[in-house]
């Protein structure tokens, strides 16, 4: 167990150097995906048009310009596709490959998703960062702690998202077609997890439910925090359930992923 | 070494009938058939030798290589490589294998592969003297300087299975469980798969459990052939035995310098084909003396070659001659 740590470690920054490669081979992909994570700047328009003469339920114009771009931020380093690579992998046999590697397929697809993390951002980081301290200021949290939370908070959204994914993309090892569930995740992902708007202006029972659901701690408490003042106790909550999610989820992919591979042993891939 | 002990792997296989009816029905009930792809097959491979391992399509060769690289858990029986139960893939059995299918890539697609060789350096934990020394090997032998640094995509079929076999034995696997690793190639590049397999073969004491379509491959590597068919096994031994036992009489050809009719020919033996004056008779041992001694002497022909049957020729007697055979034909 140790030395299969060790020699994770050891091999992490290889794994990233090759990820960064990927990356930049794959330039279209890469500038479809900027052109596809543009959602929250829609939405931004949508909802700033809606504020413009009063507030609506209390979120004011420069409110949604804060809380979009924010979210637009936050989408930016946490996004990923990795079940579409899984699907793939598994229907084209790389799979087999992948598991004849003395590597879990788990730091291997996550070195090489963090390393495009840079790249990704690059463009639209700068962009939706000056935008957000330009036009969104008034709205942003003025508290230093929050604002230095949001860092680990995004990290284990990242990791939230990630081990999501990482189960869903282990979903290809059962049906033929895992982006299937893909499709009908993100659409649950984008209601509960504050992508299409503010969790707080859904209704009460959605906001009590995405309370509940890992969706929230992958995208909304980090904006949350950049964008809403928060008492110590709100804060220990965000964080502890992003944290309790992060954990569950990385124990319900590889749980997935073990009962994927059992199968893949029954029956061949 | 590789021992499998009444090796049995078992698939459920959805069946359903052709139509839209059957569609629909299939959605709430589902018809399984379990099909036997390897059932109850004994080897032992010592450790540096060379094995053909021979069947026809669907035979469960390729089956039965994922189970001994651990990619796929045995329904029944005990298998053992490099003193390693397979399916558990722990680092140090990886280490010690490699799989290479003919028909998928390791190789990452849109980069060179000089980088799938450094992570696969990086995984292995391959030291980086060895990793270079190995690394240079390879690219003598399989002469793959010009290939490294351009994108895999931009490789032929060829030239992609030479750095695909390189990428496979970087961490210098001592086993190596190759599936095909010549198909679609062309003959030139046939023959410097094989001298290379043979050489690191040598070079290493490497196992090699080896599947080929094309018998060439495995009359030149294999001393040893195992045949399986329909999940069974069906021979295990010395091919030049193999061929002596199946068809003992050798295949005379030559090229006539004078004309002379076939009824004259069959006199010496069985005509097998004539295609002008090109000719290849089917002489027995007893009679082959003489017979050589008329060729050369009265009938002066030319081009004289002695060979063995052709193993795709003993192959089909058998297949034939097992799917005949009462117990083999029924249903899995």
């Amino acid at each position: 167990m140790t030395s299969a740590l060790a020699r994770t470690l050891r091999a992490l920054p290889t794994l990233f150097r090759i990820g960064v490669a990927e990356t930049v081979a794959y330039r279209a992909e890469f500038l479809v995906w900027i052109l596809t994570a543009t959602q929250p700047l829609i939405m931004m328009g949508l909802w700033t048009r809606v504020a413009h003469e009063a507030p609506f339920a209390g979120y004011s114009s420069a409110d949604f310009v804060a809380y979009f771009l924010a979210t637009q931020i936050v989408r930016l380093l946490t996004g990923n596709w990795i079940a579409w690579q899984m699907s793939e992998d598994v229907q084209s046999g790389a799979m087999a490959m992948r598991l004849l590697r003395p590597i879990h397929p788990f730091f291997a697809y996550a070195a090489s998703h963090l390393a495009a993390i840079p790249f990704r951002s690059a463009i639209a980081l700068p962009i939706a960062g000056v935008l957000l301290l330009s036009s969104g200021a008034p709205s942003l949290s003025h508290d230093p702690l929050q604002l230095a939370l949001a860092v680990p908070s995004i990290a284990l959204a990242w990791f939230t998202m990630f081990a999501s994914m990482f189960a869903l993309g282990s979903l290809a090892f059962f049906v033929t077609q895992a982006l299937g569930f893909s499709a009908l995740y993100f659409a649950l992902y984008s209601l509960f997890s504050g992508y299409l708007m503010p969790l707080e202006l859904l209704p009460s029972w959605i906001t009590t439910l995405a309370a509940w659901l890992p969706f929230r701690f992958m995208l909304s408490a980090p904006v949350e925090l950049l964008t809403r003042p928060l008492d110590g106790a709100q804060l220990a909550r965000l964080l502890g359930g992003q944290l309790a999610w992060t954990v569950a989820m990385i124990g319900i992919a590889l749980a997935v992923w073990r009962a994927g591979v059992r199968r893949f042993e029954a029956v061949g891939g | 070494m590789i021992r499998a002990r009444e090796l049995t792997k078992h698939f459920k296989v959805h069946k359903r009938p052709p139509g839209l009816a059957a569609a629909l029905r299939s959605l709430v009930h589902r018809n399984y058939e379990v099909v036997k792809a390897v059932d109850g097959v004994s080897f032992t491979i010592e450790r540096g030798e060379r094995v053909g391992f021979l069947g026809p399509n669907g035979a469960g060769k390729t089956t039965t290589l994922k189970v001994l690289s651990g990619l796929l858990h045995p329904t029944a029986g005990d298998v053992a490589v490099e003193d390693h139960v397979p399916y558990r893939r722990q680092a140090s059995f990886l280490g010690k294998i490699t799989l290479v299918m003919g028909q998928k890539s390791q190789l990452i697609w849109d980069l060179p592969p000089s980088e799938t060789y450094a992570l696969n350096r990086a995984v292995f934990g391959v030291p980086r003297p060895q990793f270079d020394q190995t690394l240079r090997e390879l690219t003598e032998l399989l002469e793959l300087a010009p290939l490294l640094g351009k994108p895999t995509r931009q490789l032929s079929l060829g030239e992609r299975m030479k750095c695909e076999l390189a990428a496979a034995l970087l961490h210098r696997p001592t086993t190596l469980f190759l599936d095909e690793p010549t198909i679609g190639l062309d003959v030139a590049m046939q023959v410097a798969i094989r001298d290379f397999i043979r050489s690191y073969n040598h070079r290493h004491d490497a196992t090699v459990l080896l599947t080929s379509h094309y018998m060439d491959d495995v009359v030149a590597l294999c001393p040893r052939i195992i045949v399986i068919d329909q999940g069974k096994l069906i021979h295990d031994g010395d091919l030049r035995q193999l061929i002596k036992t199946m068809d003992p009489d050798k295949r005379v050809s030559f090229t006539l310098t004078q004309p002379l009719a076939d009824d004259e020919l069959t006199r010496l033996g069985p005509l097998l084909m004539r295609d002008g004056q090109r000719v290849t008779l089917r002489i027995t041992e007893r009679e082959l003396p003489a017979v050589i001694g008329r060729l050369l002497g009265g009938l002066k022909v030319a081009d004289l070659a002695i060979e063995d049957p052709p193993l795709e020729d003993i192959l089909r007697v058998m297949f034939g001659k097992h799917a005949a055979a009462p117990a083999a034909g029924a249903p899995a």
